[in-house]
């Protein structure tokens, strides 16, 4: 491997959107909002620029870039600088950070324009893109733990965004302190790192790892190493057990459903799991958790995702499902599958959000698909960039999910760490993907118009519902027929789905694998030669494999097409013929409820009796209590010397200074 | 020669009687003048001692004493005079307003 190469315009990709947010931060509330929409806009784009013209330079070299910023902790041999690193991983995560959230920033100038706070969430969306740029770039865990916790925050002030409403505050907290397990187990992954490498560089770490025998036989230092780092990925990218807090994170606004949770923030578990492939590569334990949860995540969240009738918490599901494939991906060894998937994912998942907001906006804040419907009259582009969504996310060649998903299934069956278990689950989880997606699709686009017309009853609105009444209320149309998106919205739109039409050919042939290939050094030529080798032996098997992945695509196609299209009346009857097992999906399995009985309930219980009554009441505030009451009571029996009778004073200053006297004379006769 | 005893009991009747006066009356100008009293009482103990010991800086202290007495007495009838105009009264009892 060549040696890094020193670039400063590195440090200048994250700083720029920090730069925007502080600027809209302070001076936004007395701005214009052309103002805001300009700087938001400018500094987001100049990173982007940033990335294309580090993107253009780096094609033709592959040695990684770094620069250093700044010392930051010096303490004996252990040190950690502000640095940051570029090679061909973070180079993928950066130009779909900032293109994507690009495109994101430009569809909120339309969507929230109208809101009181746009200067707030300009700023916010800026804040995200320097914390996620952070992350992708950092050169050392603890700079992509400041990235990750600060994504954290941001994804915690946008759920929260609209925060007089308690469910979407409540949504906030939750996403907060699910993410705070998670972060746990990656800190104390950073410590069994500084233990036993010293160092938390990732060039360091993973050089020294490199010498440490395949932890073969049963769990050690890596396996601990990476099933903690796995529990941090858990948290942030939404897998079992701490997938709860994404399905709840829709409260907030769409475009911010979009950006941070579905194309950028969400994947960052992916990307920290792939950019710990060399410790992983050594923990073949930690590998086998990690598919088992990822391929385990995917098809539960999938199931939740068929009873689902809010069409952003059916994107929710799909989203941590989607996930889960990701984790397959990294857990057979197929890191650079995963990360191709998250390129897809970042495409058309984006661009079902920003459509599906599209829709919302269209309807006048309707999410029920239910009271949807014939959309595709009212709303051509939008139906047009969804459909090409719809059917990326499904798997139909020659979109872009195809490619990514058919290499994450082959891998999972071909490769050494993968086993048809893994790839029989995926494919009946790409079945249900396609099926609820195809359902979401016939619902809002096909048949008649299902929502009432004019009136609007606000109490069971959505969040985003309530925010677009105000906006729609004094619009001449009112709410009276769907519409179309104006076009800031809609040019987002037909870029991604562009983007989601041809994103999955650079795929073809392996070559995004060799692309990767420098950064996956773990089971170095030795899996590219068996790649090789196994090609043509195994050739028939993957093409059978497609087929198979393909036709279960157009199996959900079609079994959506006959429940949702041509007999809508089915699924109803069906839904009650399955009963109880109907309920329990469209409640989720009852996960919630569960977290709240074994978890929440007994935390609280115990927090108010024992901490609050016991220790904070019973110790600490008795201690400062009692003591300021023995204050008062001392001082409330020498009060009364304090009479106000100016002639007692000067008597106790005689009396006083006689004592005095005496007392010298005494001592002096002594 | 009249022995230094002497002034030095005469000074101490007089400040006894300052402090006294001090105590007892509730005129406010009777007490800043047993105040003066106190004051002079002093001044009469560091002359005697000046002439005693051929020191001139008893001399000295007793002028220092009269000006900081002759400032007090100026800053002090001007209090009296405003506690007066506001309260209506020269009884220091019925001057508490400060008490708890």
């Amino acid at each position: 491997m060549t040696p890094p190469t020193l670039n400063p315009l590195l440090w200048l990709v994250p700083i720029l959107p920090l730069a925007g947010a502080a600027i809209n931060g302070y001076f936004g509330r007395r701005s214009s909002k052309k103002a805001i929409t300009a700087i938001a806009l400018v500094f987001c784009g100049a990173a982007f620029v940033m990335a294309l013209i580090l993107a253009a330079r780096f094609s033709s070299a592959s040695a990684p870039y770094y620069y250093d910023l700044a010392h930051w902790i010096r303490a004996g041999s252990f040190q950690v600088d502000f640095s940051f690193y570029l090679d061909q991983l973070s180079l993928v995560m950066l130009l779909v950070v900032t293109g994507v959230g690009f495109l994101i920033h430009i569809y909120s100038v339309g969507y929230m324009g109208d809101d009181d706070g746009y200067y707030r969430f300009m700023a916010y969306l800026n804040l995200f893109m320097f914390f996620m740029l952070t992350l992708v770039l950092a050169k050392n865990y603890l700079v992509m733990f400041i990235g990750w916790e600060g994504v954290g925050l941001a994804s915690y002030l946008l759920i929260g965004f609209w925060f007089t409403k308690d469910s979407a505050a409540a949504a906030g907290k939750k996403a907060f302190i699910v993410n705070r397990i998670g972060d746990f187990g990656f800190l104390i992954a950073l410590f069994l790192m500084i233990k036993h490498f010293g160092s938390l560089d990732f060039t360091r770490v993973f050089a020294q790892v490199s010498a440490w025998p395949i932890e073969t036989a049963g769990a050690g230092t890596l396996t601990a190493i990476g099933l903690l780092l796995m529990v941090g990925a858990a948290g942030k990218s939404a897998q079992i057990p701490l997938y709860v807090w994404l399905p709840d994170a829709m409260e907030g606004p769409t475009p911010v459903s979009a950006l941070i949770h579905a194309a950028t923030m969400v994947t960052a578990g992916v990307y920290m799991v792939a950019r710990s492939s060399a410790i992983f590569d050594r923990a073949p334990m930690a590998m086998t958790v990690v598919a088992s949860i990822g391929t385990l995540t995917a098809l539960f969240a999938a199931t939740i995702g068929i009873a689902q009738t809010d069409i952003k918490k059916v994107l929710a599901y799909s989203t941590v499902s989607q996930l889960g494939y990701m984790f397959m991906a990294c857990g057979v060894g197929a890191f650079s599958a995963g990360i191709f998937h998250l390129m897809t994912h970042a495409f058309f998942k984006g661009l079902l959000f920003l459509a599906a907001g599209s829709v919302i906006h269209g309807v006048g804040g309707e999410q029920d698909m239910r009271k949807m419907g014939g959309l595709r009259i009212y709303m051509p582009i939008t139906f047009m960039t969804m459909t090409v969504a719809t059917f990326a996310i499904a798997g139909f060649p020659p979109f872009a999910g195809f490619f990514s998903k058919d290499e994450i299934l082959w891998k999972a069956f071909s490769s050494e760490h993968g086993s048809w278990v893994f790839w029989l689950i995926g494919v009946i989880t790409a079945f249900i993907t396609s099926f609820y997606m195809f359902r979401l699709w016939f619902l809002t686009f096909f048949g008649d118009y299902r929502g009432a017309p004019a009136v609007h009853d606000v109490k069971h609105q959505s969040a985003d519902a309530r925010a677009m009444h105000d906006k729609h209320a004094h619009e001449e149309h009112g709410h009276g027929d769907p519409h179309e998106s104006p076009w800031v919205m809609l040019g987002p739109l037909v870029v991604l789905a562009i983007l989601s039409f041809i994103g999955g050919w650079i795929g073809i042939g392996g070559r995004f694998e060799h692309f990767l290939a420098p950064v996956f050094q773990g089971g170095p030529a030795a899996e590219l030669a068996h790649e090789t080798a196994g090609e043509a032996a195994g050739s028939g098997t993957e093409t059978l494999l497609m087929l198979i992945s393909v036709a279960a695509a157009v199996s959900g196609f079609l079994l959506a097409w006959t429940l949702y299209f041509r007999r809508p009346q089915l699924p109803a009857r069906i839904a009650t013929a399955l009963g109880g097992l109907y309920q329990a999906v469209a409640h989720k399995y009852y996960i919630d409820e569960l977290y709240a009985t074994l978890f929440v309930k007994p935390l609280i219980d115990g927090s108010t009796t024992i901490l609050w009554h016991g220790i904070d009441q019973g110790a600490i505030d008795a201690a400062v209590n009692d003591s300021a009451d023995a204050a008062r009571h001392v001082s409330d029996s020498v009060r009364h010397m304090q009479s106000g009778n100016l002639r007692s004073y000067a008597g106790w200053v005689a009396a006083g200074s006689a004592v005095v006297i005496a007392y010298m004379v005494w001592m002096g006769i002594r | 020669m009249v022995p230094l005893s002497y002034y030095l009991v005469l000074s101490g009747i007089l400040f006894v009687c300052g402090v006294l006066g001090f105590l007892i009356k509730r005129n406010i100008i009777t007490i800043f003048m047993s105040i003066e009293l106190m004051l002079n009482g002093v001044n009469l103990s560091f002359v005697a001692f000046a002439a005693q010991w051929h020191a001139l800086s008893g001399q000295v202290f007793v002028f220092f004493v009269m000006v900081v007495a002759a400032a007090e007495a100026a800053v002090g009838l001007a209090i009296i005079i405003a506690v007066y105009r506001t309260r209506e009264t020269l009884n220091v009892d019925r001057v508490n307003l400060l008490k708890l």
